[in-house]
């Protein structure tokens, strides 16, 4: 048993390395569908990364009456807080608004006279409130349109709800984010199904070049797990030498394109490559060692049935 | 130890036979010859024989063994019992003259110890010492079928199945592969050996069967070729 898996192990390394073009040209193959799928992988994180980014800046604000009491507001607050739409909500006094207000404004002499001539405060306290997703805004806006208008006329509490200014843009984001994360998906997936194809095809033809050598081995008594191993080996060695080589030909791209991506997308590419290599490596490899072993078994079953 | 029991193959629905109704025996230690013209039948014999082809009628024994009611899986164990060589070598190119001779061994599950032992002796006797390490593609013709023989003998088979081993060699070579089955037969292996060679029929003087048309035409205990 011990011997059978030494043979196998040796025969295959040495079929590997005698037959070095059929292995080179499949390791090229294999190199290639793994680093497409590697591009897809990242693409798909970068995009929802910056997507995330894009919906993280989309809320809604609330702006209160300058005479509304902070324990009506917190109490506003504790409600819109226990919805389940809702992922936080930031409140913002009437002191902290004009703190904000002075430090934005502090070069803008107009603005810092008009204030002073005013003498008191006239900024109202605002909410800030952040949904999981975009499409969850709109039960919020009814929500807070409903509190809106059970409030007592003589004793106004919301001044303003920004949503129905933002809606068509939150409306219009939440489609494009949509359309772009099933593109993604469909993108994905083709080019995956690709990768497959052309691997098993690859490897199938490798093979083929060794059917009159399957069954000589049959003819001098070798039994099929005998013939199969050595194959099932270079499969296995196929799939990590092109994820090594795949991620090897990667990262110069993302240590070059990282600097643009942080910029662009708030996400910087690399970092997420490097912090995260240790997973990809395993998930590229792994794909690459299940598409060799999984294509070598197909193909060399069929020359198994003499 | 050999039987062929009323054995025929038909192709086409029965419109053509590859061979028809034929019955022999081959008996330990003897050495065959089969002859006959092109498409007379003698391949799909010796296929028989090593179960790549299946008879549509009669059966085909080896000693109390019906050939072709062994189940897929216990083929390998069986093809062990048989060496075979072929007109066209079928030598494994990736490897070197020792490593095919090797092979045969490995697949048969013999020891390292066994394999460093009999496959210097089997490169002896037929006299490819030298070539050991060469691969096929270094050696001539001649140098190839006597790899295949000592692949052929090295696990010590019952019965050699040699079929057209000299079609494809110059009358040197074909003279050497000879000896060389006349010696493994002297050693007391079967030998059958289908061939188109009249001289190297006439050479052995041992048992000759000729067929015609898939059917035995002719069975001399020491024949001629006579076609």
């Amino acid at each position: 048993m011990l011997t059978n898996f030494r043979r196998v192990l040796r025969s295959g390394f040495v079929g590997f390395w005698r037959s070095a073009y059929v292995s080179l040209a499949s390791i090229f193959v294999i190199t290639v569908a793994l680093f497409v799928i590697s591009c897809t992988m990242l693409l798909e994180q970068l995009l929802t990364a910056s997507l995330a980014n894009i919906q993280s800046k989309v809320d809604i604000n609330v702006y209160f009456v300058t005479a509304a009491t902070e324990t009506d507001i917190i109490a506003l607050k504790t409600a819109v807080e226990s919805l389940p739409d809702v992922a936080e909500v930031t409140y913002t006094s009437r002191e902290a608004a004009l703190e904000e207000y002075r430090a934005e404004n502090q070069n803008d002499s107009v603005a810092m006279q008009a204030l002073e001539e005013l003498g008191e405060n006239p900024l109202g306290a605002t909410i800030a409130i952040r949904a999981y997703e975009t499409s969850q805004y709109e039960n919020i806006a009814r929500f807070l349109d409903e509190q809106k208008a059970d409030e007592q006329p003589q004793t106004p509490l919301i001044d303003e709800i920004n949503y129905v200014d933002n809606k068509d843009s939150i409306g219009r984001l939440t489609d494009i984010i949509e359309a772009v994360e099933k593109a993604s998906w469909v993108t994905m997936l083709v080019l995956i199904a690709a990768a497959i194809l052309i691997t098993f095809n690859t490897i199938r033809l490798a093979i083929y070049t060794a059917r009159e050598e399957i069954s000589v081995m049959r003819l001098v008594g070798a039994s099929n797990s005998f013939i199969r191993g050595p194959f099932m080996l270079q499969g296995v060695m196929y799939g990590v030498i092109s994820g090594i080589l795949a991620l090897g030909i990667i990262y110069p791209i993302v240590i070059w394109i990282g600097p643009a991506t942080a910029q662009f997308f708030e996400f910087d590419i690399y970092v997420y490559f490097v912090s995260n290599f240790a997973n990809l490596f395993l998930t590229i490899v792994g794909i690459g060692v299940t598409l060799g072993l999984v294509s070598s078994v197909l193909a060399i079953t069929r020359y198994l049935r003499v | 130890m050999i039987y062929f029991d009323n054995v025929s193959k038909l192709y086409n629905g029965g419109r053509s036979a590859a061979i028809e109704e034929v019955t022999f025996q081959i008996d330990p230690k003897e050495f065959v010859s089969i002859v006959g013209h092109s498409g007379a039948g003698k391949s799909t014999l010796l296929k028989m024989i090593i179960a790549e082809d299946k008879p549509t009628h009669g059966q085909v024994f080896f000693e109390s063994l019906d050939i072709h009611r062994i189940p897929r899986s216990r083929l390998p164990q069986y093809r062990r019992k048989i060496g075979t060589v072929f007109q066209d070598f079928k030598l494994l190119p990736n490897l070197t003259a020792y490593e095919n001779i090797a092979f045969a061994m490995e697949a048969n599950g013999r020891t390292d110890d066994e394999i460093a032992e009999n496959v210097p002796q089997a490169l002896a006797l037929v006299d490819l010492t030298d070539k050991a390490w060469n691969f096929p593609n270094e050696l001539s013709g001649g140098e190839k079928q006597r790899v295949a023989i000592a692949r052929a003998i090295v696990n010590q088979p019952d019965i050699i199945i040699a079929d057209e081993p000299t079609g494809n060699l110059d009358p040197i070579a074909t003279y050497e592969v000879v000896q060389i089955l006349k010696k493994i037969n002297d050693l007391g292996t079967t030998v059958v050996m289908t061939t188109h060679n009249k001289g190297v029929i006439d050479e052995l003087g041992r048992r000759v069967i000729t067929m015609d048309s898939g059917r035995i035409i002719r069975d001399d205990s020491s024949g001629k070729y006579v076609l």
